[in-house]
């Protein structure tokens, strides 16, 4: 094995192709309530799925692959557990037509060309060796969160948006923490981040990328911890506005509405009410309001119809 | 536990789920990270691992429920009186706690009871109690006690868990005591939150918006009731049975795989749910199945002006943007009683994903035809417009039972005309034509105007032609006639048509 030392000493490649794993490094986390504890001291109040995944997500050194309805904290998990751990948060929001040199790493053209062009007498080995190192390398995200040598917890942003065949670029990196670059061989890890993988759920995911993550659904959360969520991120707010803010919610999601409201609308609702100067929601108030809860005019309508009328009279 | 979880990996196989080799792995490896004492951390450590999809989630909690349920003896269904004595004390005990709103830290202690010295009024009363405090505790006690008062459970019998469930709610009739609850609510003599966490005071009278509230609450906390009633009847099933048997019979099935036919009202509601997002996909795959399709043909005159900037070369050949032909979709649905579902779920699909298709015409019929494009127009949820057609399509000609034959020759009549060679037809239905004619010369007339007919059948394949069906008249002039039972085979067929 022909170990390349770069002048800059960040890098360590090999010309053959290298497998094996890198180093787990101590645990991040003691227990599952660690993990809870933690969590809600930077504000995400996480229920025992959710942690009981982070945990393990960190000991067995798997990526998560995080799923639910828009707007339940998927991205915020990553941001909080970037946070709780103290580590750089590398973020690779996907789109459709996201390629290898905008996910990955790309060969930096106009400085190679200056560097051809400033021929100083070199062999074309030499040269070739030359421009091909890591200094014509610019990182793309998943590149530089295995080169990081800090501590990395890596987002993949919404990766159903992408490709079928461009989610194949995440396999490698993924399960052996590497990328193979043809010119300079294998990059591994330093450190093994942890990943996070968001979906909403617009096509199914390839069973290969499915494989190699741990599962989490993150659903609407039960009325406790909603009303725990809201009193710990709206500041200001009154307990019992709070919890009456939690029960018009959750009575919302039993109406069959074409889209739920969502934990942060209802966060944005509760700042409304708030700013407002409610005390106490009353049937006006909520009408007034709603269109922050629901973004549909047929959802507005209904639910104003029904929390002003109870469900069946007797 | 290894060859429990290689038990249970088999059990989620053979529900449907799939579990991969390098996936059983994973949750064993998992398994060593949890303590195995805490049973939720295990649930969903083992979730994490095995199940990769939220609609499996279901199947996977039910049989998590079976392998990994609490056993001891106080499961035994045949224990009445074996501890009865100090059950019924602790029951008190919960009642007390309860009043004065602090039972919640009480755990298993007050629910270790199987009591049998309660009776009838002393359980309502428990149960209005546990319902109103919203003590965990208690109501875990109380469907405890309801089961073994209720359930009329016996050893060794192979009856299924839904029969003793029905029994223990009926006897329950929580109807009548969500009413009670309310009831006293509006009179201003209980607030939930009196027993909550909060502690408000109760307000004088009630609005509408908050006797909604409450409604919801009372009823969110019997839904709570009876989940914890099903669970104590699949623990007390387990013990008297085993796992691997009781597995084998509650097993439930996948959303993508019900029978639509013969689908229970709680099995509806999840299909509709996934229905949404598959159609949703679906559209999406398709979509993307067109844009990435061939180029279309060479575009001289663009190249041409792209090959000035290279001097006249034509470097970079343009293409012109493709236009593949997209088909004219016709359905028509029997949507009599036995089908009628299936002939929804079509439909919602269908107009779901019509932008895939120039043009979707839909028809229903029972004995008579009805078009019904029109309620799908400018409505941008289907599920709107299929509620629509069963409250105002008009489909009943003579006595409202399936007459395809009839239905086949009006519609020849009234919109023959208007299939092209364009349209591809779809047949929905089971072909049960109460020994009416079948006028299968439509069909045939059909096929030789159209592109493609199908006919999509959600009846299994063995029951076709038998009794009044009389698909395989029909099936000689459709180009396929498709079994179409579930969702995910209905999704195929839609794919391969689009």
């Amino acid at each position: 094995m022909t170990e390349v030392a770069d002048p800059t000493g960040s890098i360590t490649t090999s010309r053959e192709i290298t497998t094996g794993f890198p180093e787990a490094g101590p645990p991040r986390f003691d227990s599952i309530g660690a993990v809870r504890e933690g969590l809600a001291g930077v504000s995400y109040l996480a229920d025992d799925g959710i942690a009981g995944v982070v945990f393990l997500a960190d000991r067995l050194a798997k990526p998560v692959l995080v799923e639910g309805p828009a707007g339940t904290g998927k991205t915020e998990l990553a941001k909080s557990v970037a946070r709780l751990t103290g580590s750089r948060l590398i973020r690779l929001q996907c789109y459709e037509g996201l390629d290898e040199s905008k996910a990955l790493y790309e060969w930096n053209y106009k400085k190679q060309l200056l560097r051809i062009q400033a021929d100083s007498g070199q062999s074309w080995q030499e040269l070739e060796e030359d421009i091909f190192s890591e200094e014509f390398l610019l990182t793309r995200p998943l590149l530089e969160a295995i080169r990081s040598p800090e501590p990395v917890v890596l987002l993949v942003d919404e990766v159903d948006r992408v490709e079928l065949e461009t989610e194949a670029l995440l396999l490698e990196i993924l399960s052996e923490y590497q990328v193979s670059i043809p010119e300079l061989g294998t990059v591994r890890a330093t450190q093994i981040p942890l990943v996070f993988l968001t979906s909403n759920n617009t096509r199914e995911l390839s069973e290969a990328l499915k494989r190699r993550c741990l599962y989490l659904h993150i659903d609407y959360p039960q009325l406790d911890r909603e009303r725990a969520i809201i009193e710990t991120r709206v500041p200001g707010i009154s307990q019992a506005l709070a919890d009456q803010v939690a029960r018009i919610v959750r009575s919302l999601r039993t109406l069959d509405l074409k889209k739920d409201p969502s934990v942060s609308e209802t966060l944005d609702w509760a700042r409304t009410l708030v700013v407002l100067g409610v005390e106490s929601i009353d049937v006006d108030q909520a009408r007034d309001t709603l269109h922050i809860l629901l973004k549909y005019q047929s959802d507005i309508e209904r639910a104003a119809k029904e929390l002003a009328s109870v469900k069946n009279p007797d | 536990m290894l060859d429990l979880l290689t038990g249970f990996v088999a059990e989620l196989r053979a529900a449907g789920i799939p579990v991969s080799l390098t996936e059983h792995l994973d949750a064993a490896e998992a398994l060593q990270h949890v303590p195995m004492e805490d049973r939720e951390a295990l649930k969903y450590t083992l979730g994490a691992s095995l199940v990769k999809s939220s609609s499996h989630w279901r199947a996977y909690e039910t049989a998590f429920e079976i392998y990994f349920s609490l056993r001891g003896p106080e499961y035994r269904i045949d224990d009445e009186g074996a501890e009865g004595g100090d059950g019924g004390e602790s029951d008190d005990e919960a009642a007390r706690s309860a009043g004065r709103g602090d039972g919640r830290g009480m755990g298993r202690g007050g629910g270790s009871g199987t009591g049998e010295g309660m009776s009838a009024e002393e359980l309502a009363d428990l149960l209005y109690k546990a319902l109103l405090g919203a003590n965990d505790a208690l109501v875990t006690a109380v469907a405890r006690q309801a089961v073994s008062r209720y359930a009329g459970m016996e050893a060794g019998r192979p009856v299924g868990g839904t029969y003793y469930l029905y029994r223990t709610l009926r006897n329950l009739d929580l109807e009548r005591v969500l009413e009670r609850l309310v009831a006293e609510a509006r009179t201003g003599g209980a607030d939930p939150r009196e027993a909550g966490p909060d502690g408000a005071g109760p307000p004088p009278a009630l609005t509408g918006l908050e006797e909604r509230l409450l409604r919801d609450e009372y009823q969110a906390r019997i839904d709570q009731l009876r989940q914890e009633i099903e669970n104590e009847i699949r623990r007390r099933l387990v013990a008297d049975r085993g796992s691997e048997a009781l597995a084998r019979s509650l097993r439930k099935p996948l959303p993508e795989d019900i029978d639509v036919m013969h689908a229970t009202r709680e099995e509806l509601v999840a299909l509709r749910k996934s229905l949404q997002p598959l159609s949703r996909k679906l559209a999406v795959r398709l979509a993307r199945k067109r844009r990435h399709g061939r180029k279309g043909a060479l575009d001289f005159r663009s190249t041409v002006r792209h090959s000035l900037s290279t001097g006249g070369v034509p470097v970079d050949p343009k293409f012109r943007y493709p236009r593949p032909s997209k088909p004219e979709i016709v359905v028509i649905a029997d949507i009599s009683g036995s089908v009628a579902s299936f002939a929804r779920f079509t439909l919602h699909l269908v107009h779901a994903i019509s932008s895939q298709f120039s043009k979707v015409r839909s028809f229903v019929f029972i004995d008579g035809i009805d078009e019904v494009s029109r309620f799908f127009d400018g409505v941008d949820d289907p599920a709107d417009a299929v509620h629509r057609i069963n409250t105002e399509a008009d489909v009943i000609w003579v006595d409202g039972h399936s007459d395809y034959g009839h239905a086949f020759t009006v519609f020849w009549e009234r919109w023959g005309e208007e299939i092209t060679p364009r349209s591809s037809v779809l047949l929905l239905g089971d072909a049960r034509n109460n020994y009416h004619a079948s006028q299968a010369w439509v069909v045939k007339e059909l096929r030789a105007r159209a592109r493609h007919v199908y006919w999509l059948n959600p009846e299994p394949r063995a029951y076709w032609d038998s009794g009044d069906s009389i698909v395989g008249e029909y099936a000689v002039h459709c180009d396929d006639v498709v079994e179409c039972r579930t969702l995910r085979q209905l999704e195929r067929f839609v794919g391969e048509l689009a």
